[in-house]
């Protein structure tokens, strides 16, 4: 961290995401605390909504597609694109390109912007080579690991490198880690019971750790499963990744609890 | 069989509250992915091994005509007979028609999922002739009349009481008294009853795994060896398959088969792999006068050249099924015809249509478990999402999905009108929730807070919040 | 029927934009049917030793619940099967196919089992049968159909014997095929694929009913695996 200091700085636009800018705010504040800490120029283009995923995976590509543009031009100058999410991430990254195979023409320039498009926790140890963070957590803490960050981008390890050095934490594996929780995007809503199922299955195997935090890098399957768990009367509590890695836990209340402050 | 796919959510609704089929779900999830994982690790070479399974299948595929030319070539001249069958329906009356040429009464089958696919099973039942299942698991059903719920477990929706309430029903000279409360006893009352069974039978039906183009051969993988009985003691073979199971070289399907049962229940080989071409020869002392392969068409060719050409080289292996979130809630028979899991919901509205089966590729969470672990590499997920391109374009989604689906496109689109609605949501959701911090019901919302909470918003949007800030800093 | 075979054929041109006399894609699909090419072959048999293959056949065939017996000389055949049926209370009878490579067997020295050569029947307890190789990679036994070797004895008896001779352990299937092909171009100096050529690794399971694995669901509930280590006579 001492010598990106030294560099000019990277600059980097930061994609709130939908499920953030509307919920969990304070995880956005996390990803600016953790960019900002590794050294870059964070900027929020102000033309950002969502990523597209709802019109994407309903098959609307047109609309799809008028989002990405949308998307990609609010974000045009960035070094690099960075969302604290593994799904809208993939979004960008993987899917976009795809979305416009069929468009010769404009497809170089969405691969130039999709390669420069990170999931927040990989980007800080991928790419600004951030090895740990200077954080406390008490707790144990057990970590989900959603499904577009661990198959479309590869996002496994980093977290838990980073979690390691959080003072006070300790974590335990989640069994099934790999295993969806059920939320999906509009999954959840067009077949709200099996995803209750999955959910509920995902929190039996938190519970079975003993760990009294669970944590991903995602905001819509933190939703869920702390949704889960509370409706469970389980009292595990639900964060983002960024919040105990920017030490900001002590801030916010976990997900779904009630504001202790503010 | 009479689909059901288009009621794919009631059947879910019910799968989910069938406590022996729960039961049982559970043991596939604690088994099968497992067992993979551990036989993969045994295999450093796995991972080149599928990317030259995909190619090998890619290959074929782009000279499909060539090979099945090849294949059929040779088949005839081992003294074998090919029989081309555009739908379901021609492939009923080949099958029906060489049955009736041996003047069958029985037909022993191995496990096979296009006899499945044409329901010959039925057919055969109306002609006369009586269709006797051999492998375990589908025996079963045969006997409760279902379909198989999985492509390699076709049982495995029942628990070993349901199997034992099923055989004291249909074997009636069964002893009341004979414990058949295991696996064990079960598995010996069936093999006992269908010994007998194999040796009388006039015609062996079995499926094909793979098809080889070099030799004109038909292979098939068990663990029972009842698909070899199958084949062995009757006096007439027949091979139902369809065309997209051709492989080049002997040396091409040993890669697959390397893939295959690793990838299946995590075998390192499968008990039986049995390389069958053509009949009996001259000198031989058994095996089949006549050797039948059936080639079923039924919609694959229309699958090549367009978007879901990849789902051609799928070679049955179940592991998206045995990996599938959803599967793994629901089992095989929500999913309303013969093929369910990952790799159902892609090649069933193909079969059947999109309209009847557009629930299936919806009903998923794009979690790509399946794409991970697919020996072929198939995208299954993004053929999904080419099937819902399709169900779009068409308009065949609800109508409320689809104006919600087109009011929030409209607001994504329009970002200060976005950045307005969100802090009014913002606001009032979290002026509302903050005292719980979540909330038990929401209107609109009850498909998520019938079973669990929504959590609450902490009041601003972060948009608003950065902007706050940055007024400060300037 | 020729109408669906032209219809079938037809739409897989049409998709692939190909006419009949496409002579690059004919030329293509020939040569690759005829150079065997290997794909990737795994290292985990390649490796080793030829003894160290015989090793890995052992202990790969004991994995999946088949038995093995080394003996040194055809000579000890009898003696080992007297031993396995024995040790399983099995009745002192046999069938064996005619193979060649079990009438050299010795049984004079041991006159109390009683030796039927032929095709299995339903009843028949105990089979023996030769094998053409077995696979070291897989523990998987090799055996092809002929005259000498009906295939229904590999799956009718309870109790499969089979006897290998350590040089009849490959690596590979691959090796397997090689040596399949070159033993028909001596016989008739053409490749014949051979009616059926059974793979069999380990004895007969089930496990449709709750994954639980149990053994003899059709096929044999034993089998048992003689390696003859002494090469034949000629």
């Amino acid at each position: 961290m001492s010598d990106s200091a030294s560099r000019p700085a990277i600059r980097v636009g930061l994609f709130v995401t939908c499920l953030v800018d509307l919920f969990r705010p304070s995880i956005g504040f996390a990803a600016v605390k953790l960019l900002e800490d590794a050294g870059c120029r964070v900027e929020v283009p102000d033309a950002q909504t969502c990523c597209g995923q709802p019109a994407y995976n309903s098959g609307d590509k047109a609309d799809t597609k008028a989002i990405a543009r949308q998307v990609m031009s609010a974000f045009t100058g960035f070094d690099y694109i960075v969302a604290p999410s593994g799904s809208c991430a993939g979004m960008l990254r993987t899917h976009y390109p795809e979305l416009f195979a069929d468009e010769p023409d404009f497809l170089p320039e969405v691969e130039q912007f999709a390669e420069r498009c990170y999931e927040l926790v990989s980007f800080l140890t991928d790419v600004l080579k951030v090895e740990r963070v200077a954080a406390r957590y008490n707790g144990v803490a057990t970590y989900h690991d959603s499904c577009s960050g661990l198959r479309e981008l590869g996002v496994r390890a980093q977290p838990r490198q980073l979690l390691r050095s959080v003072v006070g934490l300790s974590l335990k594996e989640l069994p099934g880690a790999d295993v969806c929780c059920g939320f999906g995007g509009t999954f959840c809503i067009k077949y709200p019971d099996i995803s209750e199922r999955m959910a509920s299955d995902k929190i039996a195997d938190a519970a079975a750790t003993g760990a009294d935090t669970l944590l991903a890098g995602d905001l819509g399957c933190l939703l869920n499963m702390a949704g889960k768990a509370s409706r469970q009367g389980r009292p595990i509590r639900v964060r983002h990744v960024a919040e105990v890695l920017a030490d900001m836990s002590g801030d916010v209340s976990p997900i779904g609890a009630p504001a202790e402050r503010r | 069989m009479q689909a059901t796919s288009h009621a794919f959510k009631e059947n879910a609704h019910r799968a989910l509250g069938d406590r022996n089929l729960q039961t049982a779900l559970g043991i596939v999830k604690r088994n099968f992915a497992g067992q993979r994982t551990a036989a993969v690790a045994r295999m450093p070479e796995f991972e080149r091994l599928r990317d030259e399974g995909r190619d090998i299948k890619n290959h074929v595929l782009q000279h499909l005509d060539l090979y099945l030319e090849a294949f059929e070539q040779k088949v005839v001249g081992l003294g074998g007979k090919v029989y081309w069958a555009a739908d379901a329906a021609e492939a009923r009356d080949h099958v029906l028609a060489i049955c009736r040429a041996a003047g069958a009464k029985t037909v022993t089958k191995g496990k096979s999922m296009i006899a499945e696919e044409i329901g010959i099973n039925d057919h055969l039942e109306q002609h006369g002739i009586a269709p006797i299942e051999t492998d375990l698991g589908e025996y079963i059903i045969q006997l409760r009349r279902e379909t198989p719920s999985h492509i390699i477990a076709p049982a495995i929706h029942l628990i070993k009481g349901q199997v034992e309430e099923t055989f004291r029903e249909a074997h009636t000279q069964l002893d009341p008294a004979r414990p058949l409360a295991e696996a064990r006893q079960l598995c010996d009352e069936a093999r006992a009853l269908l010994r007998p069974k194999f040796l009388a039978a006039d015609v062996g039906i079995t499926g094909a795994n793979f098809l080889v183009a070099e030799t004109g051969s038909s292979i098939i993988v068990t663990n029972e060896g009842n698909g070899d009985l199958t084949q062995n003691l009757t006096r007439v073979h027949i091979v139902l398959t369809s065309i997209e199971k051709i492989v080049p070289t002997l040396e091409d399907v040993s890669t697959l088969l390397r893939l295959l049962a690793r990838s299946a229940t995590g075998q390192e080989f499968s008990t039986y792999t049995t390389v069958s071409s053509g009949p009996r020869r001259a000198g031989d002392t058994d095996g089949p006068e006549e050797y039948h392969v059936v080639l079923l068409d039924n919609g694959r060719s229309a699958m090549l050249g367009t978007e879901f050409q990849d789902i051609l080289r799928c070679i049955r292996c179940g592991a998206c099924f045995n990996h599938c979130p959803v599967y793994g809630s629901v089992g095989g028979h929500a999913y309303g015809w013969v093929y369910g899991g990952p790799m159902g919901s892609v090649l069933t509205p193909q079969l059947i249509g999109v309209k009847e089966a557009g629930n299936l590729p919806n009903a998923s969470t794009f979690c790509g478990r399946c794409e991970s672990v697919c020996p072929m590499r198939i995208p299954l997920p993004k053929m999904m999402r080419h099937w819902r391109e399709r169900e779009f374009e068409r308009h065949l989604q609800p109508s409320v999905y689809r104006a919600g689906l087109k009011a929030w496109a409209f607001l994504a689109r329009n970002p200060p009108l976005y950045r307005f609605v969100t802090e009014i949501g913002a606001a009032v959701l979290g002026w509302t929730g903050r005292s719980r911090g979540r909330f038990r019901a929401l209107p609109l919302a009850q498909g998520w807070t019938n079973d669990r909470d929504m959590p609450a918003p902490e009041g601003k949007t972060f948009m608003a919040l950065w902007a706050e800030r940055q007024k400060r800093r300037a | 029927m020729a109408d669906s075979r032209d219809r079938v054929l037809g739409n897989l041109r049409r998709a692939l934009r190909r006419g009949t006399a496409d002579d690059t894609a004919a030329v293509t699909v020939r040569e690759r049917l005829a150079e065997h090419r290997p794909n990737t072959i795994p290292a985990r048999a390649t490796e080793l030793s030829p003894d160290a293959q015989v090793d890995l056949f052992e202990t790969m065939a004991e994995e999946v619940s088949a038995t093995v017996a080394r003996v040194a000389s055809l000579r000890d055949v009898p003696g080992a099967v007297a031993d396995y049926l024995a040790q399983h209370n099995l009745p002192a009878q046999l069938v064996l196919t005619p193979d060649p490579q079990l009438a050299a067997i010795p049984w004079d020295e041991r006159p109390t089992i009683a030796l039927r050569e032929g095709i299995a029947g339903a009843d028949d307890l105990v089979g023996m049968t030769g094998a053409f190789a077995g696979v070291a990679e897989t523990g998987t036994l090799m055996l092809i159909s002929g005259p000498d070797s009906p295939t229904r004895n590999n799956f009718l008896p309870d109790n499969h014997i089979v006897v290998l001779r350590a040089e009849q352990v490959v690596p590979t299937y691959e090796e397997g095929w090689n040596r399949l092909r070159a033993l028909k171009t001596l016989t008739d100096g053409k490749f014949t694929m051979p009616r059926t050529v059974n793979f069999i690794t380990g004895p007969s399971r089930t496990a449709d009913i709750e994954l639980k694995i149990e053994l003899g669901a059709h096929g044999p509930r034993r089998l048992h695996i003689l390696i003859v280590d002494d090469p034949p006579s000629d």
